[in-house]
């Protein structure tokens, strides 16, 4: 008798591992290469989580306290996140400029537009934005010397890759009406940009360069590191000579810095929000 | 009646308001321009000049060794290990901060305001993740390059406090922002808290928090390469030395494969998310 069974007949759970699940084969590979990772890594856990390890790091942390506040190195710092603070600023208003000149080769303005420097120009910006501020600001180093100046170009390096690609976008994706409407007047490319899309996209353009404003302070702080000045540079030198109480002062300055741009940036956008 | 029509004005009508805004802009830039040293003719000097292209005409041909590419393969291993290694861990460490800190597994919250010493146990949890998040991973580097000696432990911790830290503010928002009257249903039905993220909270977000995370580890690539800089080791490492010794041909590989590199995880990232939809 082929009857169904009044009742539902007691079903398995589905088999954990199914070779058609793509969510299992994720998972798996998830699970290797974290394993893979830590294994091939040999890391030295066991000096780090060692009494010896944990002295160190105390003695260390100890020597932070107390802080260098002896006025004439507070206005060193003051100097270092101002010089920060510049190099971040000029860098972003470089980009911007450099970004807005690449995204106009690299963005189809009209449906007819053959649009040649394209392909070239988009690599161009993925190369600039591939690269990050650091290995920018070691480049660099070698052609600007030690200091801000090569700072701010890396960091304009860096965002002009951002920048253009974004600002790209914003072009392309601009309504199309007034620039069509300039063009079948005869108008030339230059002033349908600057007459019909610029205007268009400007919100657009500043809200994002004001956006890698805020995380280019945040990267010009450790910029420094590598000797590209600004308080980056105070870091490394006064750790460098194991001056910890002027470390401590400079790390604090530079969570200050970090944590007034969050604050602002927040409150700005809640302004905007509402 | 005169033959000829009165030209059109071609004066700007708006040529004063462009003028002040052009002299302030100037104006504004000097402090700036002097602040970083902003000389770009100093590119331009001689010796500057010869050092560059010395160092630039090195790039060509880059460096294609047997021995240097065997090395290259091993230290990017190194990076993405790292990365990973540090996003694990980053990710232990966020779990419990996460569920600690979350208004939605609020029992006493179910009926009015939240009880104060819960209420303070979140908010204390919240602050810890906001400076973990905010110290720059390259300083915690700097910092335990120090404790642990040179090498990949100290990149790993970087990445694992700083990471830590975003991920845990971020799946904190991620899961305070979703639909979540399945788990307050759950939770006054007298589910437990852990059941309640389960089966509520965690089906509800698991493709936001599992994209988010996996943007992160692309994050993460990126910023394992810069932690060589300080001597975490990896790709960065092996850069810091072969421009210290001016080496073009290496940098040049370098920065090849750091950019596929980077082009990959960008991709294989997009792709994954994509997939979650």
């Amino acid at each position: 008798m082929n009857q169904p069974a009044a009742n539902q007949p007691y079903k398995l759970p589905p088999p954990l591992f199914n070779a058609r699940c793509k969510a299992c084969w994720f998972s798996a590979a998830v699970l290797a290469l974290i394993v893979a990772s830590f294994w091939s890594l040999n890391l030295q856990w066991a000096q780090f989580l060692s009494l010896d390890a944990a002295r160190s790091m105390g003695r260390f942390l100890a020597e932070f306290f107390p802080p260098d506040t002896s006025p004439a190195f507070l206005f060193k710092v003051a100097l270092a996140t101002w010089e920060t603070l510049a190099m971040s600023a000029l860098g972003t208003l470089l980009a911007a400029a450099a970004g807005v000149a690449l995204a106009l080769p690299a963005s189809r303005m009209h449906r007819d537009d053959p649009a040649r420097g394209r392909a070239p120009t988009r690599l161009l910006l993925n190369m600039l934005r591939s690269i990050p501020e650091l290995v920018w600001a070691g480049l660099l180093l070698i052609a600007a010397g030690l200091g801000p100046f090569a700072g701010t170009l890396a960091l304009a390096m860096h965002t002009t890759g951002v920048l253009g690609r974004l600002f790209a976008e914003a072009v392309e994706n601009a309504p199309q009406g007034p620039a069509d409407a300039l063009r079948a007047q005869g108008v030339g490319p230059i002033r349908v940009f600057l007459y019909a899309t610029l205007p268009q996209v400007l919100p657009q353009l500043m809200s994002y360069t004001l956006y890698r404003w805020e995380n280019n302070i945040r990267a010009a702080a450790v910029l420094g590191v590598v000797g590209a000045g600004g308080l980056g540079q105070l870091l490394s030198f006064h750790m460098g000579l194991f001056h910890m109480g002027k470390t401590a002062t400079i790390l604090a300055a530079m969570l200050l810095l970090v944590a007034l741009v969050d604050a602002l940036s927040y409150v700005w956008r809640r302004l905007l929000m509402r | 009646m005169s033959t000829t029509a009165a030209a059109p004005p071609m004066r700007d009508p708006a040529w004063l308001g462009r003028l002040f805004w052009l002299s302030a802009a100037v104006v504004l830039l000097w402090p700036l321009m002097v602040a970083t040293e902003f000389e770009p003719w100093t590119l331009l000097e001689r010796d500057n000049l010869k050092v560059t292209r010395q160092f630039l005409a090195g790039f060509l041909p880059p460096a294609y060794g047997a021995e240097f590419l065997a090395m290259l393969a091993r230290e990017t291993w190194r990076t993405v290990a790292i990365a990973t290694a540090g996003m694990t861990m980053a990710f232990v460490l966020a779990l419990p901060l996460t569920l600690l800190s979350t208004r939605v597994l609020s029992i006493s919250a179910l009926s009015g305001r939240m009880a104060r010493a819960p209420f303070w146990v979140r908010q204390a949890v919240r602050w810890l993740l906001i400076v973990l998040r905010s110290v720059p991973e390259l300083v915690w580097a700097l910092v335990f390059v120090r404790v642990v000696g040179l090498g990949p432990t100290a990149g790993v911790l970087a990445i694992a406090l700083t990471y830590g830290g975003m991920l845990g503010k971020v799946y904190g928002e991620i899961l305070e922002s979703g639909e979540t009257h399945a788990t307050e249903t759950l939770l006054r039905n007298g589910s437990s808290r852990l059941q309640a993220f389960c089966y509520g909270l965690l089906p509800q977000n698991a493709a936001e928090l599992t994209s988010y995370t996996v943007y992160r580890w692309e994050c993460a690539i990126r910023s394992s390469v810069v932690l060589g800089f300080v001597g975490a080791g990896g790709l960065g490492q092996q850069m810091d030395n072969s421009m210290k010794m001016f080496n073009g041909g290496e940098v040049m590989t370098m920065l090849l494969v750091f950019m596929a590199l980077v082009a990959l995880a960008d991709r294989v990232s997009a792709a994954l998310r994509k997939g979650l939809g």
